[in-house]
């Protein structure tokens, strides 16, 4: 848990700024939202229904924020090799993931390290969907 | 009715003790994409030195979302769900939750600001475990728009 001497690459001396430490493309469809429904407890009908989300003037069923913010931070966990190892994690929702009923929607996640210090790093998260950034300052603070 | 500044520096009363399942932590790592063993496989957990599954991260939405009903209950908040949009979300960790723990959140509403017609609104939601230890802290803002 606490212990920094396990080999992880994050551990690794050389994590130098600008690295790219994991990167990954999750495919979301409307199942996928439905999934995340039931295991969050959020059941916002615009994450699942067309005709509520049309009626509240958005541009299509939108995942849960906190669908594409879990999704992203994952991305990372495999490198870290143990999630114990994540201090601190914020994101912006800044713009929607709108996952079409037929095509989905391809969430891209590149995790590069931002800053460095003797105790932690910085892994700075690019989030995006339909070529746009849809988190702002999404970034993890990790035990090194 | 628009939001109540009055919000600002409320606390709120400890949430009912939430049990952490087992397959609770499968189900939410299948939902969000969380491939890692240490998600599913209790042996891998363990062998991180854990006392079973770890769970994702942002599991920790599972108890603030508890929190978050006690404020959107309050008679006086002024809070329109159907106006209100998830802002920003951010967790401090003390540990990671894992599969056994019961955990109980704490609200307190941090700042009400105005923002045109509307609010935004922060709150923070301790998250102890049953030693009373902390685990995380959630912090979420939200914007609630003004009516029309």
């Amino acid at each position: 848990m606490t212990d920094t001497s396990t080999g992880s690459v994050a551990g690794s001396a050389e994590l130098a700024v600008g690295d790219v430490v994991a990167e990954r493309t999750v495919h979301l469809t409307r199942e996928s939202l439905v999934r995340y429904a039931g295991a969050s407890g959020d059941f916002n009908p615009i994450h699942y229904r067309d005709d509520v989300a049309a009626r509240v003037g958005l541009p299509g069923v939108l995942a849960h924020g906190m669908l594409t913010m879990g999704l992203s931070v994952e991305t990372i966990v495999p490198w870290l090799g143990d999630a114990g190892r994540i201090l601190e994690y914020g994101v912006r929702f800044t713009r929607p993931v709108v996952v079409d009923a037929e095509q989905g929607a391809d969430v891209t996640v590149r995790a590069v390290v931002g800053a460095v210090d003797d105790e932690t790093a910085r892994i700075d998260l690019t989030v995006q969907a339909a070529d746009v950034t849809v988190l702002g300052k999404a970034q993890v603070r990790v035990r090194r | 009715m628009s939001v109540n500044p009055d919000l600002a520096g409320r606390e709120f009363p400890p949430t009912a003790p939430y049990l952490v399942g087992r397959e609770k932590v499968r189900e939410f790592a299948r939902a969000v994409f969380a491939d890692d063993p240490q998600h599913t496989d209790v042996d891998a957990a363990r062998a991180l030195g854990y006392a079973d599954l770890v769970a994702p991260p942002t599991f920790a939405m599972v108890v603030q979302d508890l929190t978050l009903q006690q404020l959107l209950a309050e008679p006086d908040s002024g809070i329109a769900l159907e106006r209100t949009i998830h802002a920003e979300q951010r967790f401090r960790y003390s540990r990671p939750i894992v599969a056994g723990d019961e955990l109980t959140g704490r609200l307190s509403v941090t700042g009400v600001r105005a923002v045109g017609k509307g609010a935004m609104v922060t709150s923070e939601a301790e998250v102890t475990d049953a030693a009373g230890a902390h685990v995380v802290t959630a912090t979420s803002i939200l914007l609630i728009g003004g009516e029309e």
